[in-house]
């Protein structure tokens, strides 16, 4: 419980509307999509960069824990209140500053919702490529701190590729700008790309400065289905040996179909073990070509069927197959613990021979899924939690998978972020000695360890 | 009906993706965790939990829904928020008593001969809920406080109930079905045009219409006022009254009451079983039989109007989009235009924007925006209630379009019989 002259601070900051005590309150910010709970001590809506900054000092001054929280709709519990405390949610700090259409820039407040910025630079003919599956609801504040990515990451990179500055709150309280509106910029230390990905562990974003690019004119999608994962896999690099880079190159494997295939009106047959959906974007009259062009390629690779869709409705009903994946996953088992290991593209089939092996041991389904072009699998360890001694055998499968990324030359996460889900793991990926100078830089910039404290490393 | 505890397993499948956020219209206005679906089912586990009790904070946070539908439909796992709001509402009243509102809403709704002698003496009626403005400029009435904001549209009460100036009823041609219409409190007592135009429509296909002067409200205000007790009796009244004389369909020309007699009674018990599976929409009455084919028969005039289409969430969520649509794009007078937004709620959700007038209007001036920008005059719906918000909403951004039920265009069509 924090002290009653605290709250009174806050009000006095932020106004009492801002600030709620209120049990239903802080219920309501006490989750993220990792469905774990933590009551926090105080919910505050700040306005402002100024409100956040006393915000911060007060915070830093009597050592309360805050937590920045941005739609709550990260997997990896990143905003969840661990140790109490004050979160801190910019739901009110949503609006889109600027689109300057001459330099191709814009800049936001950190609760903007990325779908809504998205649509409002595609007005303009402007392109704003990150697109994590959580867009229309997820703030681009959040998608900062974890650096998200989504499907075109394959072509147009992730989150960091497109922040071009950032204005930070520090943890002491002091407001700080990092990079700016320019497409070069090498004066200092990059301190932009230490925060894309630093899960509001080192400062609390309160403006974000973003690449555009100009809007593709079009795109083309095709469905293609495979007899197995490493027609799929092959496919993906021949089609980038082929100096052709897809802008999204989706992959299902076969149990995520089995899965699909009752969730969807489109007919998939029984031979097929492994989809992809493959999208390409740019000049209306390229398009035709290059998705002939990586038919031709991917032909001899074991291709059940080719589609290609003619209409955006078309397009849509393809995508429909992929955006079925999550809500049919529950028909498997009821609980779903959900990772997203990358590993160096052309392992993709080895990995998930790897998960299908470790499936098998603990006899427990595990779904695969992802962004092939980017070697990402979301690994969906399929569970029911009533069941003794699942849990266990869930934990066990996670840390192999894990064991077996890491091993490949791969990575714990791609996009989702280490929060509090990942933090018993990351001495399999980090060692001590880079562990020392992340630990250091945090040490620097929050000598009190106050903000967003117990995130990626047990012990902070 | 379902107690809150009946929906645990549904309340426990929110995995609190937050995908709901994107898609509350309350949410969209208020920007706060405790007004999305996701917040108001972590507010109904924890009361389950005894982890919360029925405090200020959290009556508020169950009163912040229109009971849209939209979350549900969009949810990855099907959590239907709308009706655990309704059973939360349900637990509210049971154990704090209904609301002042709610009071009024039981009482008039309760006593259909009240809400009849209401009607009827019209200038009284104003005394209890509402006032005409003197020039009674034909869609501006004042409600007086506490509840009801003097700025509000509001159309003029019919001189004379619905049901009293068309007989019980209307024979139809030798083979065709009979038709019992549910009028609902809408048509009834304020737009009896769009029930003169249902008698007509489905008189153009010769169909017998059975109107029963006993039916009573679909019980859909009790239902968000929580208000059990009325919603029980007043199924009971129209199960009564809808049977008397068999009828081969119920038949709808709002909403609201489609999914009250339609999904709401389905609930209740067995009895209400067969009631619930005959209950049809007028349009998917009307495209079944037809009426499309026949309209797209008749020589288009040459002077159109442009016309665009609100989805009313009690349709949109029960999957009924096409068929509305698709009669509206038929009309020789009508040129039909596709809105933004058009299966966003407007705002209304029954007693929702009594108690929460200004957020239900930031809700209605993001479909006033929509409709504006479609170029529309006319915006067409199916639901009495959404005319009512729609005209409101409107008429406070200063925009032109009149909001109508598609009948009374499709009355417009037909020839005089
Ligand atoms: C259905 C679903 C699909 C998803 N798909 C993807 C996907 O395809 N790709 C992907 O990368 N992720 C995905 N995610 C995960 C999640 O949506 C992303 O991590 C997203 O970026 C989180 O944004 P948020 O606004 O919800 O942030 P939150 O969950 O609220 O917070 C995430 C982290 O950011 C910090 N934070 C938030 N705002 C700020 C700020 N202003 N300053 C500093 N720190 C801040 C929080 O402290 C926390 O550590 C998905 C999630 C769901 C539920
Ligand atoms: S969309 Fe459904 S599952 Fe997701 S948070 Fe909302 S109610 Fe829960
Ligand atoms: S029913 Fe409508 S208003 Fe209520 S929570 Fe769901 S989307 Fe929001």
């Amino acid at each position: 419980m924090l002290e009653p002259r605290i709250i009174k601070a806050l009000e006095e900051i932020v106004g009492d509307k801002n600030v709620s005590t209120e049990k239903a309150d802080l219920i309501c910010y006490s989750y993220d999509a990792t469905q774990q709970k933590f009551l926090p001590g105080v919910v505050v809506h700040p306005g402002s960069t100024e409100e956040i900054s006393r915000i911060m000092q007060l915070a830093n001054a009597e050592r309360i824990p805050v937590f920045p929280r941005g739609a709550g709709s990260g997997f990896t519990g990143g905003s969840l209140p661990t140790k109490g405390g004050i979160v801190l949610t910019t739901e009110r700090m949503d609006q889109i500053l600027e689109i300057d259409q001459e330099n191709l820039v814009a800049v936001v407040q950190p609760g903007v919702v990325t779908e809504a910025f998205q649509q409002a630079v595609e007005k303009v003919g402007l392109f704003y490529p990150p697109d994590p599956a959580s867009l229309k609801f997820s703030t681009l504040g959040g998608n900062v701190a974890e650096c998200a990515g989504g499907p075109r990451c394959v072509k147009y990179g992730v989150t960091k590729d497109y922040i071009l500055g950032l204005e930070v709150v520090t943890p002491t309280g002091d407001v700080i700008t990092t990079g700016g509106p320019t497409m070069k910029g090498v004066v200092g230390y990059d301190l932009t790309k230490l925060m894309c990905g630093s899960e509001g562990t080192l400062g609390i974003i309160s403006r974000i400065v973003i690449k555009l690019l100009p809007l593709p004119e079009a795109k083309k999608t095709m469905l293609v289905l495979f007899d197995s994962i490493d027609g799929a896999a092959q496919a993906v690099s021949a089609i980038i040996a082929h100096k052709i880079i897809p802008t999204t190159l989706e992959f299902m494997d076969g149990r995520t179909i089995d899965c699909v295939r009752q969730a969807t009106s489109l007919q998939v047959p029984e031979a097929a073990r492994a989809v992809l959906i493959i999208e390409v974007d740019g000049d209306r009259e390229f398009l035709d070509k290059q998705a002939r062009r990586i038919a031709e390629i991917i032909a001899p690779l074991g291709v059940v069927e080719t589609r290609i869709a003619e209409t955006p409705a078309e397009s849509e009903a393809l995508w429909q197959i992929r955006r079925s994946v999550s809500a049919s996953l529950r028909k498997v088992n009821p609980d779903k613990f959900n990772e997203d290991i990358c590993v160096p593209r052309s392992k993709v089939p080895e990995m998930i021979r790897r998960i299908d092996a470790i499936a098998e041991k603990y006899a427990i389904p595990i779904v695969n899924f992802g962004h092939a072009g980017d070697g990402n699998i979301h690994v969906n360890i399929m569970i029911d939690k009533k069941v003794e001694g699942e849990l266990e055998k869930a934990e066990k499968a996670i840390e192999e998978v894990f064991k077996g990324a890491l091993a490949l030359g791969g990575t714990m996460s791609g996009e989702h972020g280490v929060g509090i889900a990942k933090a018993p793991y990351i001495p399999l990926e980090i060692t001590e000695q880079s562990a020392a100078y992340m630990k250091a830089i945090k040490k620097a910039l929050d000598p009190n360890n106050i903000l967003n404290p117990g995130k990626i490393f047990l012990d902070n | 009906m379902k107690k809150l505890e009946d929906y645990r397993e549904e309340i426990e499948q929110c995995v609190k993706c937050g995908a709901c956020r994107a898609h509350c219209p309350v949410f969209g206005a208020e920007k706060h965790e405790g007004r999305v679906a996701r917040g108001k089912v972590a507010l109904a586990h924890a009361l389950l939990e005894g982890e919360v009790d029925l405090e200020a904070k959290v009556l508020e946070d169950f009163s912040q829904c229109l009971l849209c539908g939209s979350c549900c439909a969009q949810c990855p796992n099907k959590v239907p928020t709308e009706e655990i709001v309704a059973a939360a509402r349900r637990r509210i009243a049971g154990e704090k008593g209904l609301t002042s509102f709610g009071k009024g809403v039981a009482a008039v709704l309760g006593r259909p001969k009240l809400m009849n002698a209401l009607a009827k003496t019209g200038g009284a009626l104003s005394s209890l809920l509402f006032k005409k403005l003197p020039e009674n400029s034909g869609l501006r009435l004042r409600f007086p406080a506490p509840y009801l904001d003097a700025e509000r549209t509001l159309p003029p009460i019919a001189a004379k109930p619905f049901r009293e100036t068309v007989p019980e009823l209307i024979p139809g041609r030798e083979g065709m079905p009979t038709v019992a219409f549910f009028t609902g409190c809408g048509i009834n007592y304020m737009y009896p045009a769009v029930g003169e135009a249902f008698v007509k429509a489905l008189r153009f296909l010769g169909v017998t219409v059975l109107i029963p002067k006993d039916q009573a409200c679909c019980g859909l205000p009790a239902v968000s006022a929580g208000a059990e007790q009325t919603v029980e009796q007043l199924a009971a009244q129209n199960l009564q009254a809808l049977t008397r004389q068999k009828a081969d369909f119920v038949v709808t020309a709002c909403a609201s009451c489609n999914a009250g007699v339609g999904k709401i009674y389905a609930e209740l018990g067995e009895e209400y079983e067969s009631l619930a599976k005959k209950t049809k929409d007028i349009f998917v009455f009307l495209a079944e039989h037809g009426l499309v084919e026949k309209l797209a028969a008749l020589p288009k005039a040459q002077q159109r109007k442009k016309v665009t289409y609100h989805d009313p969430c009690h349709l949109r969520t029960r999957g009924i989009t096409k068929e509305p649509r698709q009669i509206l794009a038929a009309l020789p007078q009508v040129e039909f235009v596709e809105m933004a937004n058009a299966g966003t709620c407007c705002g209304l959700g029954g007693t929702y924007s009594v108690y929460h007038y200004e957020t239900s209007k930031q809700i209605g001036a993001k479909k006033a925006a929509s409709i504006a920008d479609s170029g529309a005059e006319l915006v067409a719906t199916d639901c009495p209630g959404c005319i009512m918000q729609l005209q409101d909403s409107v008429n406070h951004a200063h925009g032109k379009a009149r909001a109508v039920h598609i009948l009374e265009l499709l009355a417009e069509a037909l020839p005089e019989d």
